[in-house]
């Protein structure tokens, strides 16, 4: 596998500035992402664990990171803090996945008043603020990682079927499609083999945008106390933790999480811009 | 084929337009019939309606087309996706984005094959690929190839290479090398007529300039604003044209023949299907207009066997 990468990422690097962006962003993601995995191991001290230190002790050589006001160390958790949000935001791309793209697909390319009615659906979900749409179906669900999940995918859906809508209404004209369909090409032939290969850039796109969305939207759906069990490690619910302790000076409570979420929204970011740069060549012209 | 008063309309918001009107003719097996017009002259309509896919908001208000004693235009949704491809196949004016960019030029002529011939293995299918991409002149090695790793020409081979695949009875190429220059256009059409006789099917060849189909087809078709204008033998097209439009149409030929012969454009444009002329279409282009051509639309009128034109000039009792 690692073969095939490294030839990738050389060319990639002479992409110009936006394969640099991608490359910077899924290093910085990855290095989140295993550091989330291996955390049982690396961690210094059991993330849960309270007293492991003086309570509220600040950043010095014994815990870099501080310990909140139970005295956990916070270095640990911010190691194994990433877990529940990366499952959310894995999730929730999936299932948005799973519902705008075939919704998308189907609804453009069957056209008229199915597309209207789809569209409106999904225009009015999208014209929700993000944010609120998801405290309040995640309030009806209750709490959970895959209550999560769904109520952030239902915030993103429309936003994937947007981008593939669009796309496939220009696709479908292509003349490589009218010759399928002269060629007595099935309907899911066409749609399948003809249209979605030449969507994928963009679903590629959207989803990593998608995801940095994600993030920022499970960290402040847990924020709100709207996400796991506190006795999970988590960045979002450190967050909370971390404001309440604040005007007592205790700055690296509420710092090193807020920290964090911003560099794993910040890899997606980079690596969405990048991508779309790259993949949409026609705006270079 | 048997192709019977024929009559596609586009049904738009300003009013129906008659893109093909009342057209009628027969194809014999092996035979090349060249379909002469200007752009919107509908003779790319005709060619999609023989396959039942008139682009929206168009549909085939009148008329049969009969294949094999089958009439098309009433065959069943599935029938009817099993004759494209298989009896009737269409070969694209633009190679460049003919070919699905993400599939290799194997996966092509697997996907087409088996989808009208199930129980073929892919093996197979791609054995027959080989074939057929030597049939077309292209290295077989190809297969493994992208669209955007061959050259405008090599695409519209590998298109004629797909539609030749099932052993159609009819090939359409529309505008086939209007994508390509003059000398890969010259090999293209030849390559055409190569494999009609190979293969026996018939060859529809629609394009807009005559002197390509002069000398390649057996029988010529000019259309104008959707009327079949002039029928006849090529030989008869290039010797005794009769229709004002057609001799307009030779005139702007060079021809090496007619040292001092000047090129003659036909003045004017050709007129908005909404809004005809009253009478005969061509009238107010034509060099020969009299009364009756304003006020009424000439019939299809036989000169000659097998020449039928559309011109009160050779009605019976006058002297052209």
């Amino acid at each position: 596998m690692l073969s095939h990468l490294l030839p990738g990422l050389a060319s990639l690097a002479k992409r110009g500035l936006a394969g640099w962006l991608v490359i910077f962003g899924g290093i910085l993601v990855s290095v989140v992402v295993v550091m989330t995995i291996v955390s049982p191991w690396i961690a210094p001290h059991d993330p849960s664990a309270i007293n492991v230190g003086q309570p509220l002790s600040p950043p010095s050589s014994q815990f870099p990171f501080g310990t909140d006001d139970v005295g956990r160390d916070m270095l640990s958790r911010i190691i194994s803090g990433g877990g529940i949000m990366l499952q959310v935001a894995i999730l929730s791309v999936i299932v948005c996945l799973m519902i705008g793209v075939p919704l998308g697909l189907f609804s453009s390319h069957t056209g008229g008043v199915i597309d209207r009615f789809v569209s409106l659906i999904m225009d009015s979900v999208y014209a929700f603020p993000g944010l609120i749409l998801a405290i309040a179906i995640a309030l009806v669900l209750g709490r959970g990682v895959i209550n999560m999940a769904l109520s952030i995918a239902v915030v993103y859906v429309p936003s994937y079927f947007r981008v593939i809508r669009s796309q496939v209404l220009s696709i479908k004209e292509m003349p490589y499609v009218e010759a399928a369909n002269a060629a007595g090409a099935r309907k899911r032939t066409v749609l399948s083999r003809y249209i979605l290969p030449n969507v994928v850039p963009s679903i590629a796109v959207v989803a990593t945008v998608n995801f940095a969305d994600a993030i920022l939207t499970a960290a402040g759906l847990t924020f709100i106390g709207m996400g796991v069990p506190v006795n999970v490690p988590d960045w979002g619910w450190d967050l909370t933790n971390g404001r309440r302790l604040l005007p007592s000076g205790a700055w690296w409570v509420i710092t090193f999480p807020g920290v964090m979420i911003i560099l794993l929204a910040l890899g997606f970011t980079l690596m969405g811009e990048g991508l779309s740069e790259l993949l949409s060549p026609r705006l270079e012209q | 084929m048997t192709v019977d008063a024929l009559t596609v309309e586009y049904w738009t918001r300003k009013g129906k337009i008659r893109a093909v009107e009342d057209m009628s003719f027969s194809l014999e097996k092996a035979e090349t019939l060249g379909v002469v017009g200007e752009s919107g002259s509908g003779k790319s309509t005709l060619g999609l309606s023989l396959i039942g896919l008139v682009p929206f908001p168009g549909r085939i208000t009148k008329g049969k087309i009969i294949l094999k004693d089958k009439e098309v235009l009433k065959l069943r949704k599935d029938d009817l996706r099993n004759l494209r491809g298989k009896e009737i196949c269409y070969v694209f004016q633009d190679p460049m984005t003919s070919l699905n960019p993400v599939k290799k030029i194997g996966a092509h002529f697997v996907e087409l094959i088996r989808t009208h011939e199930p129980q073929v293995t892919k093996q197979e299918a791609l054995k027959r690929a080989k074939k057929l991409l030597k049939d077309v002149g292209i290295q077989p090695e190809r297969l493994n190839d992208y669209p955007h790793q061959l050259s405008g020409g090599m695409r519209q081979r590998v298109m004629i290479g797909l539609a030749i695949a099932l052993n159609p009875s009819i090939v359409v190429a529309d505008e086939p090398t209007t994508a390509l220059d003059v000398i890969v256009q010259a090999k293209i059409l030849d390559l055409l007529n190569a494999l009609r006789d190979a293969y026996g099917m018939a060859l529809i060849l629609i394009t807009h300039d005559l002197s390509i189909v002069l000398q390649r087809s057996d029988r010529i078709m000019v259309m104008y604003a959707g009327h079949m204008v002039e029928y006849a033998p090529s030989i008869e097209i290039y010797s005794n044209p009769k229709h004002p439009y057609t001799q307009g149409l030779l005139k702007s030929i060079p021809n090496i023949e007619l040292a001092d012969q000047k090129l003659e454009a036909i003045s004017g444009s050709p007129p908005d299907l909404l809004d005809l002329p009253k009478g005969c279409r061509f009238w107010p282009r034509c060099y020969c207009a009299f009364e009756r051509c304003r006020m009424e639309a000439p019939p299809l009128i036989t000169t000659g066997t097998e020449h039928f034109t559309r011109c009160f000039l050779y009605e019976e009792g006058r002297k052209a």
